[in-house]
């Protein structure tokens, strides 16, 4: 017993957990509403890489805002992957040269195993009828979702709110920023995490709706019951890939690359698309697709190379301090 | 439990740090001047001072007119405004409060009085994040206090008033612990005394007991007010964290930590310093004060 | 502080309560203590065993849960002792000698009372943190320090530095070092001296001031959660489980880890009473 927890001791001072000997641990790194999708890959993971390459792994997880999480690997957390929701965030990796500058073309899909989009949560029944983008800009709607200084999740609803009111307003800027301001107004708390902003719906009762990942939407009303929450989808939206990548800077000092690899190939495995498929990820493999397509509504989607013409300009023109970001966010 | 047990900054204690008994000529009569020396200031410089300056650091490198943007932003300044004032009001049910229990546990003997004492030390003992659970359960609209208030419409929960209730939780007990032992000390005679010379209850208490307790109940107060504007465990869960309406400046800090703007975490983190210096030295100078009363009234 | 009723020598105890006033001042503190203290506190214990010992104990053993507690009182295991030896050492010095530079010196001891726990965080992110004062070097020599255990036991030990020292300071100069000087005398060494003479004088409230410092550092909150990286089963302490199972949805599991931190508290203001007689306070 004494020796147990000696070695216990041991263990958790050297970072990895008491668990049995040879087992390889590798630190994935991920946005916020994730948890109960990689819980879900992780387990499964676990016994197909021991069937594959004979050896005992376990993942660790962590999960906040996708910049916040790349903040911290800055600041020293060793992630051995990143599933983040968003390019820039990745980029951000890349220029603290912990990830490849190519770490795009690592993995097929712009190394995004799998997509989704900003959609709507709304209470039971719809009682504020909120249809599409307009509505957010009204005077007797609140809106909930989260900073996005801090996460992906809150960049890709501003970037759809603006996709959509490029269009509606025919480019015309001052009336973009009249109604993202309008927008942003009628936030009355910015969560600094996707997960925390549905707590803030669902548990604290604030808000008419919730904008957010449209796996996170179908999955909270999976959760919670469909007689409490509808989900709407909104016109257009923006398509938000999940990027993934290896971080070299940690994988070549722990030696754990190949299972790094592995487990980011995993995810595009059949098996891999299906629990993503399951836990209302849209995917690309041929089964999967088929598998899921009754839950996921048909929607128009713009990518931010057609709209905003590419990442490396969205994050200078609209996330750089100053930018067209700082002049809507009126309540940071 | 921020500062610590205050009830042992009593007048007998002698305050912290003041060495007036100390005779001249006594410096290092006993062993263990350099061992103790040695390990206290390597203790403090890599502990205290070290990390202290890292940060101190870091906002000199700012500049001063990148500081003054920052500090006094809108939104910091409400920030400040709202720590601030809702410390205060915590501070204030805290004084009134504490001067009760004080009251009632040194001047009575009634049942369940042992539990009520044990009870007051709660908040010390009782993890902030639990506290913080335990309020917003309790007073969100499903909640045991949420389902009386919330039809009157008071909101506790996502208002101010959750940011006054989970900062007079956790510093309730410092106005119960400081003026409790000065309580004790006033001789039974004092007030017999005022008593046979015609004094009603009201005079007593107004013109003998509450002189020789205030500093001890200013001292309190003050730790309460101090202790309150750097909770953070319990605030965040019950204030519901709005910019402008009930964010505190724990919580921007905290924000901005998350946005990676750490010139800005630096800057709120400095000013947080200086308020709790100024405090320091403010209930320094209270208790050096209370040590002169508990002199004269013996 | 603790008033002994058995010590009331008076003949009549005058502490009875006799008028409507008195009556009324009681029913009010009954009041208050009830609604703002136990109403809390039986909430968290009744909510964590609602469903039953059962269920209670299946939240608590899940690995991450049982890795945060596993976690948590490791961190008391190391953080406590050493902050006793600092208290001791503080202590001795700062009340059995005079010397220079003793004023600032206590101001520092103190500085970590009234400093936000977020500022606790702050300052180590500053110091040993990938961009901060010394992480670079660090990583030089391949010592990492944040969002490891190591930098859950350094904020915990800033956080609660003054704990032990601030009960020994005031005693001790109460005492004076008269017993010490005499055993001096009498030709004893430092370490006789401090094992038979002071240790003995001051063993209650050093075992308080541990007592304080161990529930501090079992709650604390803010300052790690700056510096844990939230990694599941791994950083993650007690209170920052509390939050996850929360934002989890998982209201159950977070109010069985709240009620063992409750029932923790208990026993923690059982001890500091059993000691505040013992202390004389």
């Amino acid at each position: 017993m004494n020796k147990l927890f000696t070695a216990a001791v041991a263990a958790i001072l050297l970072g990895t957990a008491p668990v049995l000997a040879q087992t390889t641990e590798i630190l994935n790194v991920s946005y916020d509403i994730s948890r109960e999708l990689f819980d879900a890959v992780n387990a499964k993971f676990v016994p197909s890489y021991k069937a594959s390459a004979g050896a005992d792994v376990k993942v660790n997880q962590s999960h906040a805002g996708s910049s916040k999480q790349a903040g911290l690997i800055l600041e020293g957390l060793e992630a051995d992957v990143v599933t983040f929701n968003q390019v820039i965030d990745v980029d951000t990796l890349a220029k603290g040269e912990f990830v490849a500058a190519d770490w795009k073309t690592k993995f097929e899909n712009n190394a995004s195993p799998f997509y989704s989009l900003p959609a709507f949560l709304v209470r039971e029944g719809n009682p504020k009828g909120i249809k599409d983008w307009a509505d957010l800009a009204r005077d007797d709607v609140k809106i909930i979702f989260p900073n996005p200084k801090t996460s992906g999740n809150g960049r890709y609803t501003y970037l759809a709110a603006r996709a959509w009111a490029t269009e509606a307003f025919a480019g015309d800027e001052a009336k973009i920023e009249e109604y993202l301001k309008k927008v942003f107004s009628n936030v009355p708390v910015f969560e600094t995490g996707g997960r925390a902003a549905t707590t803030t719906f669902v548990e604290n009762k604030i808000g008419d709706v919730l904008i957010t990942f449209e796996a996170e939407v179908l999955g909270t009303i999976k959760q919670l019951g469909d007689d409490q929450y509808d989900a709407v989808v909104p016109s257009v939206s923006l398509l938000a890939e999940f990027p993934v990548a290896v971080v070299d800077k940690v994988v070549d000092k722990r030696g754990t690359r190949d299972i790094a690899t592995a487990y980011l190939s995993y995810l595009y495995s059949p098996e891999g698309q299906d629990i993503a498929g399951a836990f209302f990820h849209r995917v690309h493999e041929a089964a999967a697709v088929e598998k899921y397509k009754a839950q996921f509504p048909e929607v128009r989607l713009v990518t931010v190379e057609d709209v905003f013409g590419g990442w490396d300009k969205v994050k200078a023109d609209h996330f750089a301090e100053g930018g067209l970001l700082d002049k809507v966010f009126v309540n940071q | 439990m921020t500062s610590l047990d205050a009830a042992r900054e009593t007048p007998r204690a002698v305050a912290f740090g003041t060495s007036r008994a100390r005779k001249p000529g006594r410096r290092h009569l006993l062993p263990g001047f350099g061992l103790t020396f040695g390990i206290t200031a390597l203790y403090l410089v890599l502990i205290v001072a070290l990390p202290l300056a890292a940060m101190l650091l870091k906002t000199f490198s700012l500049g001063w007119p990148e500081f003054w943007r920052i500090v006094s932003s809108p939104r910091a300044i409400s920030a400040y405004w709202i720590t601030f004032s809702s410390a205060a009001a915590a501070a204030v049910f805290n004084g009134f409060f504490g001067l009760l229990l004080a009251w009632v546990l040194v001047r009575y003997e009634f049942p369940g009085k042992r539990i009520i004492d044990g009870l007051v030390d709660l908040p010390f003992a009782l993890p902030t994040a639990v506290a913080g659970l335990a309020l917003v359960t309790l007073f969100g609209p499903a909640g045991w206090y949420g389902q009386l208030l919330v039809p009157l419409g008071v909101t506790v929960t996502h208002a101010q008033l959750g940011i006054i209730v989970a900062m007079a939780f956790t510093s309730l007990p410092f106005v119960v612990r400081t003026v409790q032992p000065v309580l004790e000390d006033i001789p039974e005679d004092v007030q017999e005394a005022a008593r046979l010379l015609g004094a009603t209850p009201f005079q007593v208490f107004s013109r003998v007991i509450l002189p020789l307790i205030l500093p001890a109940f200013t001292t309190g107060v003050v730790l309460c007010f101090a202790r309150a504007i750097g909770e953070f465990g319990a605030v965040v869960f019950i204030a519901g964290n709005l910019p402008g309406m009930t964010e505190i400046v724990s919580l921007l800090i905290f924000i901005r930590l998350d946005e990676h703007n750490y010139p800005a975490a630096a800057a709120l983190a400095t000013v947080l310093l200086t308020t709790a210096f100024v405090t320091l030295f403010l209930t320094n100078l209270l208790q050096a004060w209370q040590l002169r009363y508990a002199d004269k009234s013996r | 502080m603790q008033i002994n009723p058995a010590d009331a020598s008076l003949p009549a105890d005058p502490r009875r309560p006799n008028s409507a006033v008195a009556w009324g001042l009681i029913g009010l503190a009954y009041l208050m203590a009830g609604a703002v203290l136990l109403v809390p506190l039986l909430l968290i214990v009744v909510t964590g065993f609602r469903e039953g010992v059962g269920v209670y104990l299946a939240n608590i053993v899940e690995p991450e849960t049982l890795h945060a507690i596993f976690l948590t009182v490791l961190a008391a295991i190391v953080v406590v002792p050493i902050n006793v030896g600092f208290g001791i050492a503080a202590a001795w010095l700062v009340t059995r000698y005079d010397f220079r530079g003793k004023r600032l010196l206590i101001t520092f001891i103190e500085i970590p009372f009234s400093v936000s726990p977020i500022v606790a965080g702050v300052i180590y992110l500053f110091l040993y943190g990938g961009q901060g004062l010394l992480g670079p070097l660090l990583a030089e020599f391949d010592l990492k320090l944040m969002f490891t255990v190591w930098a859950i036991f350094l904020v915990s030990l800033f956080v609660t530095s003054p704990f032990v020292a601030r009960e020994l300071i005031p005693l001790m100069q109460q005492q004076g070092g008269e017993d010490e000087e005499a055993a001096l005398s009498l030709g004893a060494n430092g370490r006789q001296i401090f094992w038979h003479v002071t240790l003995p004088n001051i063993r209650w409230a050093l075992l308080y001031g541990a007592v304080l410092c161990n529930a501090r550092v079992i709650g604390e909150f803010g300052a790690v959660s700056v510096v844990s990286g939230a990694i599941r089963g791994q950083t993650n302490t007690l209170p920052l489980q509390i939050e996850l199972l929360f934002n989890d949805f998982n209201v159950t599991g977070a109010f069985a880890a709240a009620s063992t931190l409750a029932l923790l508290a208990v026993l923690t203001i059982v001890l500091k009473s059993v000691l505040e007689r013992k202390t004389g306070h």
